[in-house]
């Protein structure tokens, strides 16, 4: 019988940092190819990855995928799939359009409205998974279907717009420059160094929680690394983005996002819950938790989420076409599995998701700035997103 | 009598454990081999070796069958030669026949098209031998748990076995069908079949076995020899666990308080088949720190009475009323049940009772998340101080509480399983098979702990299969049978005798 106590069993012992990492691979492996994809690609497109003007592109082109993925990790989590919204996006955006270009509705009522409307869509199909248990890939295959179709009635086939610019401001407006620098952002590089001291706030206080309750840390040397990291990271992102044009309104709309997902399935009830869900649907029901109710909000969240990405992609093109969201899903979904998201439910991360949506980004742009065709650059993405599961379920059986 | 498998020194090491550590064990011929130990001693392990799922070369040690040292590559190659293993968890494809899966991977045909009439004619043959009275078109999942077992048995048979490997095949079976599964191996032995016979219902293998093999911590401890002497099972608990285990039931000084939990006229109906009804019209009750038994063979409808009770977890139609502390509660839904005060842990630990994949910790508060959280944001800090907590009180034994369910032994899970509904703060718990597949030693302080929640002054209502467990621990025994209460029986006049009367004195009304 073991007669170890519980304060002997579970001291803090002092890992090296190369033990560490090996036990986090998982966590750190994604971000690590990141960095890896965007400096092979910055070393063989000499250097335009990382330029201001293309940087603020990766983020215009990839904002509608990272909020989707959001949406779509819940989803994956709780065990299911939603193919449909590629189509919700489409269906949306051509919504947007036909309100403020036809009917004349002010583009604040039209984005309330719009959103409102991805939230029913969502709730309509989540209704069928979550109550009837009808599988999601044929609930969601079915609105893709219906949606593609609504898109192109509502629109007439044709496209769309312009918009008015309040609107048009939702893609391609920056945040001004509230100390009038003179070809230089300084309202980006405040706000990078504000979520810098934010991030490092934060990080500092729950290490020092996790100190004091004697729980396993990071080792302090990669602590400190890690955090200084990141912050060169940001700031020099910001720095970047400053001698351009300065932050644009999206990436301030993904950040949010981005934080308040991380922080719902990290630290609240419900995130946990819905990890419970997708890891052992019938252990979480008895335990409480009322997992229809869950399923289908997981599936309304989507839907929102859809929403908004339909009107950012619309407002960015300016102009609603039927074509509009064509084969988005496949590029959310595998955002989600590259950033180390499990097919059965109950494993995934937001980091991870946002993470591999910015994988794909990365390598779409890379690809299009060196010339190779939309042929075999699909090729490639296909390759890759195996190469990054196959690597992760080989990780995950040792 | 000659041996038919000698195994000599096996050695097997995984990545930090030795699982296996010089090994030796000898079948003889004709003879049913008993293996017994804790879990985690390696009697799996052991038959994997045996069988090639870990090929030769990945072990080291001798396997010596039918007197020609064997190098088996795969299950392939021992299944030429006639050794079959039957797992724990069954390996039939539900929503095929009998016939079809008895002849998986052995199908009766000529260039690839099957012989149905050939294949049904094996079949019949074969069911009969088994002693298994239905038709081989039947599906599998249309059959009980204990008929599916002797469809394995029958598709070993298919394949000319020589020696059969049984691991823990009555684990889930009811006691008749045990004991015609035992008879069944008798009857074998008679043929010249020899057999390897895992099991944990020491009883078992008192009965049938010819000599016993005990394995501890992954060595051979002992070879006990049945034919010479009686060995009795508290003999063999003794090898298992290396000392003497004075008592099987920790004792307890029974406080019974007042009445505090009453079930009233309850009825379920079965999910599809809205007029069978599978509960029929219970009445029970509970006092303060007791401990009451429900007895019964399987399918007599204890889980679905007690799923049923817990937020309408089971059956269609559920009408009764449930009270605590003489008020009336309502148990409609799981979450209700559980703000009531109502806990059940379940019988099925890992399809049920935990998220195998997350931590011990995430686990134990799964159930009373409130009690970590703060307007829906969980309290880190707070959280691990739970877990850790029960973690010491509960004698998880891992390595921390970030450790996955997953990768703990049975007796842990379960305690993971009772620390998640200890924390819901319950009144009355209801305990379903809480030792199921768990070895001697981990049953002790489960009963503990029991014992320590009855002491506490909760309700405890514990469903089992095993009866000498309900005699060893309750204070009072329900016995029920086809769905209904058929007696109620103190613990001072229960025994096994009067249970098994009951069951049969109210099946032949």
């Amino acid at each position: 019988m073991d007669t170890r106590t519980a304060e002997e069993l579970h001291v803090p012992q002092q890992t090296s940092w190369l033990d560490f990492v090996k036990a986090h691979f998982r966590d750190y492996g994604m971000l690590l190819s990141l960095l890896v994809i965007m400096l092979f690609f910055q070393v063989v497109t000499d250097g335009t990855l990382l330029r201001p003007l293309n940087l603020t592109n990766l983020v215009l082109q990839n904002s509608y995928i990272v909020i989707m993925a959001l949406g779509m990790l819940l989803v994956i989590v709780a065990g299911h799939i939603d193919l449909s919204v590629g189509s919700i996006v489409g269906f949306v955006g051509g919504l947007a359009a036909m309100m403020m270009v036809k009917w004349g509705v002010d583009p604040v009522t039209t984005t309330v409205a719009c959103l409102a409307v991805g939230g029913l869509i969502g709730a309509a199909q989540g209704y069928w998974v979550a109550y009837f248990k009808v599988p999601s890939f044929i609930v969601t295959l079915a609105g893709m279907l219906v949606f593609k179709g609504l898109t192109l009635a509502l629109l007439g086939g044709m496209s769309v717009g312009p918009f008015p610019v309040v609107f048009q401001r939702l893609s391609s407006g920056f945040l001004p420059d509230v100390f009038g620098g003179q070809g230089f952002n300084y309202t980006a590089l405040f706000l990078g160094t504000a979520s810098v001291v934010a991030l490092i706030y934060f990080s500092v206080r729950s290490r020092a929680n996790q100190v004091k309750h004697k729980v396993e840390t990071a080792p302090l040397g990669l602590f400190v690394f890690k955090n200084a990291l990141l912050a060169v990271l940001v700031i020099a992102f910001c720095y970047l983005m400053a001698t351009y044009r300065g932050l644009p309104n999206v990436l301030v709309i993904m950040a949010v996002l981005i934080a308040l997902y991380a922080f719902v399935t990290n630290r609240t009830t419900i995130g946990r819950r819905i990890y419970a869900l997708g890891g052992n649907e019938k252990a979480a029901k008895l335990s409480g938790i009322k997992t229809e109710r869950l399923t289908f909000l997981t599936f309304v969240n989507m839907g929102v989420l859809a929403g908004l990405a339909g009107l950012i992609f619309a407002a960015r093109l300016n102009t609603a076409t039927p074509k509009a969201g064509l084969g988005f899903e496949l590029d959310v979904i595998a955002a989600v599995f590259i950033g180390g998201a499990s097919a059965t439910g109950g494993v995934g991360k937001v980091t991870g998701a946002v993470i591999g949506a910015f994988v794909m980004g990365v390598m779409n742009n890379g690809m299009s700035i060196l010339g190779i065709g939309i042929d075999y650059q699909q090729v490639i993405k296909g390759l890759v997103l195996l190469a990054a599961v196959s690597l992760d379920v080989y990780n995950r059986k040792k | 009598m000659n041996a038919i498998l000698e195994m000599r020194g096996i050695t097997k090491t995984f990545p930090g454990v030795k699982a296996l550590d010089n090994v030796n064990i000898t079948v003889k011929t004709g003879e049913i081999h008993a293996l017994v130990g804790e879990n985690g001693a390696g009697k799996s392990t052991l038959m994997k070796v045996l069988s090639g799922v870990y090929p030769h070369g990945s072990y080291s040690g001798q396997i010596v069958y039918e007197g020609q040292e064997r190098r088996f590559k795969g299950i392939a190659d021992s299944e030429e030669l006639g050794i079959i293993i039957i797992h724990q968890e069954l390996a039939l494809v539900p929503l095929l026949s009998i016939a079809e899966n008895i002849f998986l991977g052995n199908e009766q045909a000529k260039f690839g098209v099957i012989d149905w009439s050939a294949v049904f004619a094996r079949t019949k043959e074969l069911l009969r031998m088994v002693g298994l009275n239905e038709a081989p078109d039947t599906l599998v999942t249309n059959i009980g748990v204990g008929k599916q077992q002797l469809v394995e048995i029958a598709k070993a048979l298919s394949k000319r076995v020589k020696l059969l490997i049984l691991d823990e095949p009555t684990a889930s079976l009811n006691e008749k069908d045990s004991d015609a599964l035992l008879n069944l191996l008798l009857q074998f032995k008679a043929q010249g079949i020899s057999s390897i016979l895992i099991s944990h219902k020491l009883n078992e293998i008192s009965k049938v076995a010819d000599s016993i093999t005990v394995l501890r911590d992954g060595s051979t401890v002992e070879t006990l020899d049945c034919r010479a002497e009686t060995i009795s099972e508290d003999r063999i608990i003794r090898g298992m666990v290396g000392r003497t285990m004075a008592d099987r039931y920790p004792k307890r000084e029974a406080k019974i308080g007042e009445t505090i939990f009453q079930v009233e006229n309850w009825s379920a109906y079965h999910p599809l088949h809205a007029n069978v009804q599978v509960v029929k019209n219970v009445d029970l009750h509970i006092r303060r720190g007791e401990i009451v038994g429900i007895a019964g063979l399987m399918g007599a409808g204890r889980t679905e009475f007690a799923m049923s009770l817990f937020g309408r977890s089971y059956g269609q139609n559920v009408s009764g009323r449930v009270r605590l502390h003489g008020r009336e509660i309502d148990v409609g839904t799981v979450e209700k049940a559980v703000g009531n005060g109502i806990a059940y842990a379940t019988e099925d630990r890992k399809t049920y009772g935990l998220v195998l994949e997350e931590d011990i910790r995430k686990n134990i508060t799964l159930a009373n998340l409130e009690g970590v959280a703060k307007n829906f944001v969980i309290d880190d800090i707070r959280e691990l101080a739970v877990a850790n907590d029960y973690r010491a009180r509960m004698r998880i034994r891992s390595s921390n509480v970030f450790q996955e369910a997953v990768n703990l032994s049975g007796g842990n899970q379960q305690k993971v399983v009772l620390s998640k509904w200890l924390f819901s703060d319950p009144e009355i718990l209801i305990l379903d098979e809480p030792t199921r597949g768990i070895d001697v030693g981990a049953k002790y302080e489960i009963y503990t702990i029991i014992n320590g929640l009855a002491d506490a002054g909760k309700g405890v209502l514990m469903i089992s299969s095993e009866m000498p467990e309900l005699l060893g621990m309750c204070d009072r025994i329900y016995v029920m049978n086809e769905g209904a209460i058929v007696a109620e029986l103190d613990a001072a006049e229960a025994s096994q005798e009067k249970i098994m009367h009951a069951i049969v004195k109210s099946g032949r009304r």
